[in-house]
């Protein structure tokens, strides 16, 4: 059965870790000096005005490796219970997972051939 | 196997003594330890910064800070003060939500995964059941204020670094996960606590560091991987990106990036103590000691012995492992970012993996060597 004993330090714990930087910028706010002017309000790019924003459409190599991490992850979150309950479970949920294993790493070698795992 | 000695359930029936009922007895305790936490984990933050810096200059035979306090111990608080009291300066062109909450997104996830931290049998916050895994899940927060604040800076040097950082942090989460995952396959259970004590009983010998060596490795180049540390700091890489998506920060905000990057530094070490050192447990079981001694481990003087024993062992294991970390960073020169997503995607991962189906393999095969 799913208990929730135990959260109740969890909630605590978040409401006093949010607190961390809303007094660390406010208390900053407090004391520091200010001395705004138009120069320092740029963003830097090496001592030059800057030359257009960076929000412009770009192309973003990293999104094949995001969408093979949400594979894994996914994979990673299913084999959690299985970890947990093996002692219980014996050779048959050993064979299940090396199936589960293997299809997995034949998606991981498809993404490696096809060169979704390169920089370039 | 004793349980040592229980703060709450004495502070409570103290306070029940008192003539207070059951539930306010439990609201007035549960911030204590709470707090406690959270100040031990900056005053750890502060010695890891000092250590750092002594440690770099000794690697490079400077002297480091020596003029703060004693040995310049005071240095990582003169920092801390003199970043108090910059200028907060948010360019014109950013968007200032996505600005403030990127860095808070960073430090709180870190702060909150000390909950699953154990010290002692019930010298932790709580014993959650989920344990090990909210802190992969905590992990994970991270990186989307990376690249918050990469992006809304609008600055071409911090949107790559903000980039660069979700990418490396998503290519290590993984092996970092299915490390863990043959740990918790060989305790039977995610609770940090039931992790330590599956590790106790025959000393050093019967650490997961033995039982692991694999994943030790995996886990700790994975860790290193996600505090961004050198060799693997290529999001703030400052020769090609300048400061990475630190470099719009000042002030308070930057400190909060740096705050939490120590803090996720400690709190790496900490975990690889707890998960394959044993956490707690003294190299020489304590047991076997008292046993010979012909003491009942139930005494109180002996209880807060061994209690205080045992965080110490936490904290000598941890900075032992954190200047392993220091002088990796003077050592290692920094990897190229395709070989850093090689290394996590075409070796991590697949070692990994069997490492995981190794586990498995041999816990069938000797279930009294793998926890059962």
């Amino acid at each position: 059965m799913f208990s929730l004993s135990g959260y109740e330090y969890f909630l605590g714990f978040l409401i006093i870790c949010s607190l961390v930087p809303v007094l660390a910028l406010g208390g900053s706010r407090l004391v520091q000096s200010r001395g705004l002017g138009p120069e320092r309000r740029t963003t830097y790019e090496s001592g030059m005005e800057p030359i257009g924003g960076a929000w412009i459409q770009f192309n973003i190599r990293y999104y094949m490796f995001a969408l093979v991490f949400v594979i894994f992850d996914v994979e990673t979150v299913f084999l959690y219970p299985w970890a947990v309950a093996f002692n219980q479970l014996g050779l048959l949920a050993f064979i299940e997972a090396l199936v589960f294993i293997a299809i997995l790493v034949v998606g991981l070698v498809y993404a490696w051939r096809k060169g979704a795992l390169e920089w370039s | 196997m004793t349980s040592g000695i229980d703060l709450q359930g004495s502070f409570i029936r103290a306070l029940i003594d008192l003539g207070l009922s059951p539930g306010v007895a439990k609201a007035i305790w549960i911030p204590l330890p709470l707090l406690l936490m959270l100040i031990g984990a900056t005053i750890g933050v502060l010695v890891v910064v000092w250590l750092e810096r002594k440690i770099s200059a000794a690697a490079q035979q400077r002297v480091g800070p020596e003029f703060a306090g004693p040995l310049g111990t005071l240095q990582p608080v003169a920092d801390g003060v003199k970043l108090l009291f910059k200028e907060d300066i948010i360019p014109a062109s950013t968007d200032p939500w996505l600005f403030t909450i990127g860095p808070a997104l960073v430090v709180i996830p870190v702060f909150l995964s000390y909950l699953i931290v154990p010290f002692g049998q019930n010298l932790n916050i709580t014993n959650l059941g989920l344990g090990i895994f909210l802190w992969i899940a905590l992990s994970s927060i991270a990186p989307i204020g990376l690249l918050m604040s990469g992006y809304s800076s609008n600055n071409k040097y911090s949107l790559l670094g903000g980039l660069r950082a979700a990418a490396q942090s998503i290519s290590y989460e993984i092996p970092l996960a299915l490390a863990v995952l043959a740990v918790v396959m060989m305790s039977n259970s995610l609770s940090t606590v039931d992790i330590v004590n599956q590790q106790t009983g025959y000393g050093i010998l019967g650490w997961n560091l033995w039982r692991q060596p694999l994943g030790f490795l995996i886990f700790w180049i994975a860790a290193l991987a996600e505090c961004e540390r050198l060799p693997f700091d290529l999001p703030e890489a400052e020769e090609e990106l300048v400061a990475g998506y630190q470099t719009e920060y000042a002030g308070m905000r930057f400190a909060l990036f740096y705050l939490g990057s120590y803090v996720n530094l400690t709190l790496s070490a900490l975990l690889v103590a707890v998960l394959y050192l044993g956490g707690w447990e003294f190299p020489i079981s304590i047991d076997w000691l008292t046993g010979l001694a012909g003491l009942d481990p139930a005494t109180p003087w002996l209880q807060i012995i061994t209690a205080a024993l045992g965080i110490l062992t936490v904290l000598f294991k941890t900075y032992l492992l954190v200047f392993l970390a220091v002088l990796l960073r003077w050592t290692v020169p920094r990897v190229r970012i395709d070989q850093l997503l090689d290394l996590g995607w075409k070796f991590l991962l697949p070692v990994a993996l069997a490492n995981l189906l190794l586990t498995a393999g041999l816990k069938i095969t000797f279930p009294a060597f793998f926890g059962g």
